[in-house]
């Protein structure tokens, strides 16, 4: 579903990926992890097409289309979504009006159907009508996230961190519908869906059920394996142990 | 003070400038305009001209309004309420039908403040008397047009506004111009009195032209347990505007509120503040400002509060977007007090359109195009307060449909 070649990307005139080559497949799911900075959000970024996220080098291409240059809202008519680590704020935009935005609807009212998906992520009404991330807590901007991508139902889902910040009841509650949202409720030869999620401290990996993992070093993916044996390894014993162990390859 | 110190202090201030905005040549508009017959409807109103009203809120077959006043040009052509314990008529018919009304001609506002206000004083083209009877509460708005059709035309009008005790009266205004005009001057005096416990809502909108010089006088005294909210919507452009509504909280918990939602474009000049004046005790203001200005606009906002009275709070909000490298906004935020029981504040923030808003709005599916205009919206989208539901909704489809137009 998404590949990516060779892809060498700068951020402001700095070279923050390298040489990094990527293949998920419709119906699996990868996790990324990495220390902080390695450029895991950067990746994402990338694939998204944000214009400060310059391709130097290599292609992404997502359902058979070259998208390398196309512009963000492009690639989201052809199904990929993100939810942001750190979105911003936008004043007088709530966030019941971003879920209509991203349910593909002008529609200003925020009816039924808003509220209906807001009860989903225990979102009341008055929360839908506040600003969008204005003054919202770690965990909100994380739930605010997921209902924007329940709206927008992608086929291809980047989750940036989705986990951090979020309390217990609610990691639960974000789990299932992601797991939702990436087909993993249903049999393996039925799931057409995709996604890539990164993950710091791995927190969510225990209510969703992914296939690889990655670990992101320094730009490169320096290790790349069966989601549970890499993932034992990062949390047992750190990332620089971890790549040590794969060698540079599969664990 | 009798009519003829008031007339010699007009003469006095004839030729007095303004403290803020350019100079106004007043000779260059004229007085001597067309006279218009009265109505016996407001759908008697020539077509051609129904959209002008609309433009400015005007609801011209006058449903769902409480009453309606039209003056066109220096004619006063319609004027009727339908509802008890509201008064509405002409200020000319209003003096001549009251003695007392001199008690409220020039107390808010004086007549030499500059040759604006002696102009109007010393050449009045009638105006509109809007009065609720004491703990009347008619929930309805009552609407007021004041509409220029003629070229070269100087409107100088006088408003009374009384809300007597414990009444509540809320009022749509309109000012707009027929779009074949080239030129005018609107020259408008004000003078609101919100009696104790009385609330007074006021929403305006100023749909001018490229062409049209405004010099509004406004000012608002507000007794005991008061309520004043003005929301103020400019959104097409206009050559010249200067105005300072100020708000006097004469009395215990007065309270004042100001909103302001200006799209400023084209060569459009504008110089617009509001000023609350606190000397009642316990009394409140709020001024908030949303400043959007593109093409050649120049926007000075300004905001003023002054706390003389104890446990008073004053709060000024204003903000400015620029969409144009040509285009101007100068934010002036000035608060003073005088003693210390009290709390003033103010926060100003002037920017452009932030990429990364764009972008995220880009990423649930938006054109860079489409992702501008929600942010713009947004922006421009304050929650307004205070308002009856059906004035609020009201309010909003006008705003919605002016900035239909602008974008
Ligand atoms: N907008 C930016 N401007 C400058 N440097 C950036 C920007 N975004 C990311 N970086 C840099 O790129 C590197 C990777 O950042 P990021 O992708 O956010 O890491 P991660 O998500 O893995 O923590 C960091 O060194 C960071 O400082
Ligand atoms: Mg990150």
């Amino acid at each position: 579903m998404l590949e990516i070649k060779d892809l060498t990307v700068e951020v402001e005139g700095k070279e923050i990926i390298r040489d990094l080559n990527l293949n998920i497949e419709r119906g699996a799911v990868h996790v990324l992890f990495g220390p902080n900075g390695c450029g895991k959000t950067t990746l994402l970024m990338a694939i998204l097409g944000f214009p400060n996220y310059k391709v130097k080098k290599g292609s992404i291409t997502f359902r058979g289309v070259d998208i390398t240059d196309l512009p963000t809202n492009e690639r989201v008519k052809l199904g990929m979504g993100m939810s942001f680590q750190h979105p911003p704020e936008i004043r007088g935009v709530k966030l019941g009006d971003m879920v209509n935005i991203a349910r593909g609807r002008k529609e200003e009212k925020i009816d039924e159907d808003v509220i209906e998906l807001g009860k989903r992520l225990n979102i009341s009404v008055d929360f839908l009508n506040r600003d969008v991330n204005l003054g919202f807590s770690g965990g909100e901007v994380k739930r605010s996230e997921i209902l924007q991508m329940l709206a927008q139902s992608p086929e291809f889902i980047m989750l940036d961190e989705p986990d951090s910040g979020v309390d217990v009841e609610n990691i639960e509650l974000i789990g299932d519908i992601i797991n939702e949202l990436m087909d993993r409720n249903k049999m393996p030869s039925k799931r057409e869906r995709a996604g890539l999620i990164i993950t710091h401290l791995g927190f969510i990996l225990r209510y969703i059920n992914a296939d690889r993992a990655h670990v992101m070093l320094d730009g490169r993916i320096a290790c790349t394996g069966m989601l549970d044996e890499v993932t034992k390894h990062v949390m047992e014993e750190g990332f620089e142990r971890c790549v040590e162990l794969c060698g540079g390859k599969g664990v | 003070m009798s009519k003829k110190e008031i007339i010699e202090q007009a003469e006095h201030a004839k030729t007095k400038k303004a403290a803020l905005g350019e100079d106004v040549d007043i000779e260059k508009y004229t007085t001597g305009t067309k006279n218009y017959d009265a109505l016996n409807s407001l759908d008697e109103f020539p077509e051609e001209y129904k959209q002008s009203l609309l433009d400015a809120g005007i609801e011209p077959s006058g449903k769902e309004r409480a009453g309606s006043f039209l003056q066109r040009d220096r004619s006063v052509v319609f004027s009727k309420v339908k509802y008890k314990g509201l008064e509405l008529m002409s200020t000319t018919d209003a003096m001549a039908k009251y003695d007392w009304l001199e008690d409220y001609l020039w107390k808010a506002i004086p007549v030499d403040m500059d040759k604006y206000t002696a102009n109007v004083e010393l050449d009045q083209s009638h105006g509109y008397f809007i009065r609720s009877e004491a703990g009347s509460k008619v929930t309805m708005p009552v609407q007021a047009c004041l509409f220029i059709t003629s070229d070269k035309v100087r409107q100088n009008v006088h408003n009374i506004i009384i809300a007597e005790e414990n009444s509540e009266l809320h009022i749509i205004t309109g000012c707009s111009v027929y779009h074949a005009v080239n030129s005018a001057l609107h020259l408008g005096i004000s003078e609101f009195y919100v009696k104790k416990g009385a609330k007074i809502t006021f929403t305006m909108i100023h749909n001018w032209g490229g062409g049209i010089e405004v010099r509004p006088r406004s000012a608002m005294v507000i007794e005991d347990d008061g309520v004043f909210i003005s929301n103020y919507i400019l959104m097409t452009p206009v050559k010249s505007l200067q105005m300072y509504p100020t708000a006097y909280c004469v009395g215990r918990n007065a309270r004042a509120t100001f909103q302001s939602i200006v799209y400023a474009s084209g060569d459009t000049k504008i110089d617009l503040g509001s000023r609350a004046v606190l000397q009642g005790e316990g009394s409140r203001s709020e001024i908030i400002s949303r400043v959007i200005a593109t093409d050649n606009a120049k926007v000075v906002a300004r905001g003023d509060v002054i706390g003389e009275a104890e446990n008073v709070k004053g709060h000024i909000e204003c903000r400015g977007l620029m969409l144009s490298d040509n285009a101007e906004v100068d934010s002036i935020p000035e608060l003073k007090a005088t003693l210390k029981e009290l709390d003033l504040s103010h926060e100003a923030a002037v920017g452009k359109i932030a990429e990364e808003e764009i972008q995220y709005l880009m990423a649930r599916g938006l054109s860079e195009e489409e992702a501008t205009s929600v942010i713009i919206r947004g922006f421009l989208n304050v929650d307004i307060t205070g308002l009856p539901d059906a004035l609020a909704k009201e309010t909003k489809k006008m705003f919605d449909m002016s900035l239909e137009k602008v974008m």
